[in-house]
């Protein structure tokens, strides 16, 4: 486990005191720059873990929308439980029983791969609960089109269906993307290496737990507006076809 | 010194509910008033004060949580207050809350009409008659469902602050569970509680988002 916020923050009072009281604190953000680098390899694991999460997720999602459209009924029972119970209760209760409960059943997995099993369990929820609701604004019409002009079901699926679903829901898919980014600060609570959790380790090396969170903060804040507009970008690219 | 799961360490942790309902609670009034105020001031009159309240927005949507208590509860100690996780959690929470709430409420006072507006301008009304006996009353109905919706997330965002070491439901679940080691156990039993403060108010939700749909 990580040190304790407590602990550390104890600390950085000690600071203040040394330096005189309260408003006197001097930034020390000179502890902090050589360490800038380290926090950097710590925000490229946190992308690739929420990116693979993330595409895992859109899969589980596509797969969990044919059960329900084609699957039989206890299938879709467990997709709307899982969703539910996802949905729920909160992340970070989720990755403790992913960490801590699951090898009391036999199941050891190290930080990072818990981190992602649990990334990719929460987000596939979220993911499945979007995809539904898009794959629901798609009249039912166009589906019968589809049917007339002869095209076979799989074909059906893929391009009357979910092209046009995931185009509508494109927006509230990308936004998912950069609150499952913010949310994956929480994965430092197993100590994986992701980019909280090393600014962790930095703030208690260096006492300077304000300045590198605020360094930090600004490293997520810029992760996700340049995943924003790289996906803006990425759909008129990819959704500039008319459907009307 | 581990001793096993029994039934005082059970109630120990549903009695730690009680901790984690009150923050949220709190978080929710206070983001309520926060919230209320930003999507006034981003509906107003002076850019400035939109551009202003719509950073705020921004900034607090586009960082961790987690990295927003940190701040309050690092940030604190600075100009020489000594905060406790309590308090910490709590200012956090309030200003997490009211930037989805502001932006949530912006977003139904835009969906009242225009037009509105404009007629109770050539009809000689104030700002304040406008805003609270034109557009509020009819804003109110449509933003219900999503703050229903986002009470939930602000029990489940509330877990967060046992990193800060906040004493609520999840810690307690750690707590327990570092003299029981019986985390599996444990953990369910935690989840299991917030599922129980969770769903109802989730099915609520989608309830009345339909009642108004259909509306």
């Amino acid at each position: 486990m990580p040190v304790s916020c407590e602990w550390r923050r104890s600390l950085c009072c000690e600071r203040v005191a040394h330096w005189g009281a309260g408003v006197n604190y001097q930034f020390r953000f000179d502890l902090v720059w050589g360490s800038v680098p380290e926090l950097l390899v710590g925000a490229l694991l946190t992308i690739q873990l929420s990116m693979i999460a993330m595409v895992i997720g859109v899969l589980v999602a596509v797969a969990s929308a044919v059960a329900r459209m084609a699957g039989p009924t206890w299938l879709k029972w467990i997709i709307s439980a899982y969703v539910e119970i996802i949905r729920n209760t909160p992340f970070l209760v989720q990755i403790f029983i992913v960490f801590f409960g699951l090898p009391s059943i036999g199941i050891r997995l190290d930080p990072n791969t818990s981190a992602l099993f649990a990334l990719t369990l929460n987000v596939a929820a979220y993911v499945t609960e979007i995809l539904r609701a898009g794959i629901e604004s798609v009249p039912k019409g166009q589906t019968e089109a589809g049917v007339a002009l002869g095209l076979g079901r799989i074909q059906v699926f893929i391009s009357v269906v979910l092209k046009p679903a995931i185009k509508s829901v494109y927006p509230a898919l990308t936004s998912q993307y950069v609150l499952l980014m913010l949310q994956s600060s929480v994965i430092s609570a197993i100590s994986a290496d992701e980019l909280t959790a090393i600014a962790n380790d930095v703030a208690s090396r260096t006492f300077a737990s304000f300045e590198v969170y605020i360094i930090v903060t600004v490293i997520y804040f810029a992760m996700g507006i340049a995943f924003s507009s790289m996906f803006a970008g990425l759909s008129r690219l990819l959704f500039s076809y008319p459907d009307r | 010194m581990i001793r096993p799961f029994g039934i005082n360490e059970f109630l120990t942790i549903l009695y730690a509910t009680q901790w984690t309902l009150l923050l949220s609670v709190i978080a929710l009034i206070g983001g309520g008033i926060g919230g209320a105020l930003i999507a006034m001031l981003r509906t107003g009159k002076y850019k400035i004060v939109r551009y202003a309240a719509s950073a705020f927005v921004v900034v607090f949507q586009g960082t961790p949580l987690l990295m927003q208590l940190f701040l309050v509860f690092f940030g604190a100690s600075i100009i020489g207050l000594n905060v406790n996780p309590w308090l910490a959690a709590a200012i956090g929470l309030t200003l997490h809350a009211s930037a989805y709430l502001g932006d949530i409420w912006r977003g139904c006072i835009e969906s009242v009409p225009r037009g509105q507006w404009e007629a109770a301008k050539a009809v000689g009304l104030s700002y304040r008659t406008t805003m609270f006996d034109v557009v509020l009353p009819q804003a109110l109905s449509v933003a219900l469902p999503p703050t229903v919706g986002f009470f939930v997330q602000l029990i489940k965002m509330t877990s967060v602050t046992a990193i800060i070491g906040f004493a609520e439901l999840t810690r307690t679940g750690q707590i327990i569970n570092n003299v029981t080691f019986e985390p599996f156990l444990v953990f369910s039993i935690v989840g299991v509680i917030y599922f129980c403060l969770c769903w109802p108010l989730s099915y609520l939700s989608t309830r009345l988002e339909r009642r108004y749909a259909t509306l």
